[in-house]
């Protein structure tokens, strides 16, 4: 049941600079665990501190967005590939108590 | 360091001009290695934040991986990005800080009633805990000891 998690550029360095990464996992979740299980530095980038995914930080499981699946509990198969993709959002001081993006 | 010549930066100022009062945005296509960092080509983009983009920017996963395709047709990675920030300084935010990857180098200008005055780079910290200035080169410094320039967190 190996499924392949790509890597974004930026994490590459936590994870001894590899573009992927394979598991054997059911879930979308549980690829995702175990590649912050064997590369801790990783989890802060992806997570919040209360454990969600973080809202710049993109999950697709074989092209599909898994927020448009069942999220982390999209089942997988043996030869699915999950990519990381990153969003990138930023801007000034200025309203910087608005909640967004 | 990040090398940054000075009609790339020139191309950048004109983009936050153009995009004025927006804030404007895209992709650092260059190289990274031992050799140290520089940017070769710019991949401007939209700025995908219609609510409020006097000051946020928003770059899509979608154009994300257009940009990684865009640098690898050329040759190149994709190395950071950069936006403006209309009538603020050229420091990054908090709201940029708490939506920064590590890695990327991202470069700020800062657009003054239309004109662009002062251009930094940064970089996150491991721990996302802040930002590093990360110093702007307008040509390589070939391992001597560079000329100062463009230095950063200048006042405003």
């Amino acid at each position: 049941m190996a499924v392949t998690v790509i890597l974004p550029t930026p994490l590459r360095v936590y994870a001894e600079h590899k573009a992927s990464v394979e598991y054997e996992a059911h879930t979308v979740g549980d690829a995702l665990d175990r590649l912050t299980a064997a590369y801790g530095d990783l989890k802060k980038h992806l997570y919040t501190p209360d454990g969600r995914i973080r809202s710049f930080v993109n999950v697709y499981l074989n092209d599909e967005d898994i927020r448009f699946l069942k999220q982390e509990q999209t089942p997988t198969k043996a030869g699915d590939t999950i990519t990381i993709v990153p969003s990138i959002a930023g801007g000034a001081a200025d309203a910087s108590a608005r909640a967004g993006a | 360091m990040l090398e940054l010549n000075s009609e790339l930066a020139a191309r950048i100022n004109a983009h936050g001009a153009k995009d004025y009062p927006h804030e404007c945005c895209g992709a650092l296509l260059g190289t990274d290695g031992a050799a140290g960092r520089a940017v070769r080509d710019l991949l401007p983009l939209s700025n995908r934040r219609d609510d409020s983009p006097r000051n946020r920017f928003a770059i899509t996963a979608e154009d994300v991986r257009a940009a990684e395709r865009a640098a690898t047709e050329r040759g190149l990675d994709l190395i950071g990005w950069y936006h403006s920030h209309p009538d603020h300084p050229a420091r990054p935010s908090e709201f940029d800080r708490e939506h920064a990857w590590p890695w990327y180098s991202y470069i700020i200008v800062a657009v003054a009633a239309g004109v662009p005055r002062e251009m930094t780079s940064w970089r996150l910290t491991d721990d996302r805990a802040r930002f590093e200035a990360e110093p702007i080169s307008p040509a390589a410094a070939a391992g001597a000891a560079a000329q100062t320039s463009s230095p950063v967190g200048g006042t405003h």
